[in-house]
């Protein structure tokens, strides 16, 4: 006959609150191990789906992720001619935030190549863009439909396919134009705007003497037409053929001064132990804090329910039950406790981790991991108990 | 080994709580003697050591002078007997009933019964079959499967009591095992435990300060201030 069991199914109630409490708890230390996880996963999305091996940015600079960098798009042809790069493609990013019904609405703006790569990883449901312009395609947390339309910068686009779990390293969900609308969004004056720096540009050109009237006129379109232009990017990324040295490659980029051509390797660097570094360090210390509190609470349940079995354990021991009986069914009875706790928290967190506002990433390591912490919090804790249970005297049977 | 010609025996058993100015003398220089099959009652005012009597023979309480043996086992000699396993002899060969029934309140009439079946390595099975077969024979059929809480003072000290049997130990050990009961359910409890005295062969030593509980013993033993004063003969024995 098991003690631990029969004491749980007389007093079930207290049983099942107390492991759906747990439960509770161990499922918030499982959910912030998911968003840990979480963090690594969305700081690396863009950087992993691109599947490039340089990123080359403006130098001096960590970007395009962690620092701003802009540099001109006309420089993919001369990187796509150093030896050993196989492909070299401009990627634009921005952040977004507009209203959609009444609501902020944040989504990370991928501009790429149509003819090169940094496109959509995948497409789930409709098609990939076509069209040089106006289209669009956002990943699934995006919330869109098909066929929906959003109004960015001066024009309206259009959501022609559904891409996977793409996003910004703060977690925003990403969408994808073409690069010429991206720079266009981003960069592109509205007609205002131009109307008074051609002004500007006029008159300041005007105050000059030396120059004729025709050369002001040539003058001033050459310098509107530098001034309007977007053809900036804020980083090309490239591949390398087969065989190539990354480290050469690198090399031969950095010599000509301006840019900076980023590893993929250092680029993670930058995203995990500089953008998220403090956010993992909190949550890691969230984890223990709950730990430390799920060990205390534990040890404070199996001690109180021993004080309540006081009389029991006495009894037993007046009857000459063996000390082994006594420990099986402390030790038993908490083992059982953290181990429901534990299911619950993982299933509620199996059921819910979805619909996370920010991704959450479960990994079996951190799960197994978790699990022998819990088992080991339960036995140790039941050694509070035990030690006292082992110290009732028979004769506390006897008061009446 | 020969058959021991005692269940219990004590000689001048004294126990003393405390130390010092609060030492109290609970029990002086003690001496009885109870042969198997044997229904004897110790009668005293409260306060007087009968509780402290019954548990240096029930192995709870150490006694600090004087000898007690079991079974012919001498388990207290001056101090617990050198190398003397408590549980064990506890398990085996003693039965407890309290005042107060003391069954666990987590378990069943008749688990509370298997529970000392199952520390004597009764498998499972048997365990279940001898516990309702004993309460049972208690007129406690009807109440197997309900819990302590869920019986009357007198179906909860019958349940003790075949908790204390299921062994079937050479001594019973009771300490003012009607106290809690009415007049009627306190004589029905005393009329079963000479029952049980006479069916298994067990020594059974209760403690009562109620005179008129104790009709039909064979031996009455008066305790006053820790002393065993007389010792009167109600059959022969
Ligand atoms: N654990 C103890 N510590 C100190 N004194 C005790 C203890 N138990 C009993 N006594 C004292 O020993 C005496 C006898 O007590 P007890 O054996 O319980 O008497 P009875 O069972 O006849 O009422 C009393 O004076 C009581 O106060
Ligand atoms: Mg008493």
């Amino acid at each position: 006959m098991n003690l631990a069991l029969r004491d749980i199914r007389y007093h079930r109630g207290r049983f099942i609150l107390t492991s759906i409490g747990l439960g509770l708890l161990l499922g918030v230390v499982i959910s912030m191990g998911g968003i840990y996880r979480g963090l690594f996963a969305d700081a690396l999305a863009v950087l992993d789906s691109t599947k490039a091996d340089i990123w080359v940015v403006q130098q001096n600079t960590n970007g395009p992720f962690a620092e701003s960098s802009r540099i001109p798009e006309d420089i993919k042809y001369r990187i796509k001619l150093v030896p050993g790069v196989a492909e070299a493609s401009p990627l634009s990013f921005q952040t977004i935030q507009i209203e959609k019904m009444g609501k902020p609405f944040r989504f990370f703006l991928i501009g790429y190549d149509t003819n090169g790569f940094g496109g959509p990883p995948e497409i789930v449901a409709g098609r990939n863009i076509r069209q040089k312009h106006y289209e669009m395609v956002v990943a699934k947390a995006m919330k869109m439909d098909i066929g929906e339309k959003i109004h960015l910068g001066l024009h309206d686009y259009t959501v022609v396919g559904i891409t996977g779990k793409v996003v910004s390293s703060g977690g925003d969900p990403a969408a994808y134009v073409s690069l010429a609308d991206a720079q266009d969004i981003q960069f592109k004056k509205d007609n205002d705007a131009i109307r008074n720096d051609r002004e500007r540009i006029g008159t300041n050109l005007a105050a000059i003497q030396s120059i004729s009237p025709s050369q002001a006129k040539y003058l001033k379109q050459n310098i509107a037409g530098i001034t309007e232009s977007t053809h900036t990017v804020n980083t090309i990324v490239a591949r390398l053929a087969p065989g190539a040295n990354l480290h050469e490659v690198q090399e031969l980029i950095s010599r000509w001064n301006h840019f900076r051509p980023i590893s993929v390797e250092e680029q993670t660097k930058i995203l995990t132990k500089g953008m998220i570094e403090k956010a993992r360090m909190q949550l890691g210390l969230f984890r223990i804090i709950l730990l430390v509190i799920s060990a205390v609470i534990i040890a404070l349940i199996i001690y109180t329910s021993t004080l309540d079995k006081i009389r029991v354990i006495a009894t037993l021991k007046l009857i000459g039950s063996q000390n082994r009986v006594i420990i099986g069914m402390i030790l038993q009875q908490s083992l059982l406790m953290g181990f429901i706790a534990y299911f619950i928290g993982y299933g509620l967190i199996l059921l819910t981790y979805e619909n996370f506002p920010r991704r959450i990433v479960l990994e079996a390591f951190d799960l197994q991991v978790l699990f022998v912490i819990v088992i080991a919090i339960c036995t140790i804790s039941s050694f509070v108990g035990i030690r006292k249970a082992l110290k009732v005297e028979p004769a506390e049977a006897l008061g009446g | 080994m020969d058959k021991a010609m005692y269940a219990i025996e004590v000689e001048n058993l004294t126990k003393i709580y405390g130390k010092g100015d609060s030492a109290v003398t609970a029990l002086a220089d003690a001496s009885i003697q109870v042969k198997p099959g044997e229904l004897v009652a110790i009668l005293g005012p409260s306060g007087s050591g009968k509780t402290t009597l019954l548990t240096c023979i029930g192995l709870i309480n150490e006694p600090t002078h004087g000898k007690v043996v079991i079974d012919g086992t001498t388990v207290a000699d001056g101090g617990w007997h050198g190398g003397i396993d408590l549980k064990r002899m506890r398990r085996e060969k003693l039965g407890f009933i309290f005042q107060a029934h003391n069954l666990i309140p987590f378990l069943t009439a008749r688990e509370n019964v298997m529970v000392a079946l199952e520390i004597n390595n009764f498998s499972r099975n048997e365990a279940k079959a001898r516990a309702a077969e004993l309460l049972v024979s208690l007129n406690l059929g009807h109440r197997l499967n309900n819990y302590p809480s869920a019986l009357s003072g007198g179906e909860a000290q019958r349940v003790a009591i075949a908790r204390a049997l299921a062994n079937k130990p050479k001594v019973i050990l009771a300490d003012e095992p009607t106290a809690a009961l009415d007049t009627e359910n306190g004589r029905n409890v005393m009329i079963l435990l000479k029952k049980l005295a006479m069916e298994n062969h067990s020594a059974i030593l209760v403690v009562t300060h109620d005179h008129r509980m104790v009709e039909g013993f064979d031996r009455i033993f008066h305790v006053s201030d820790g002393r065993i004063d007389t010792e009167k003969y109600n059959s022969e024995s």
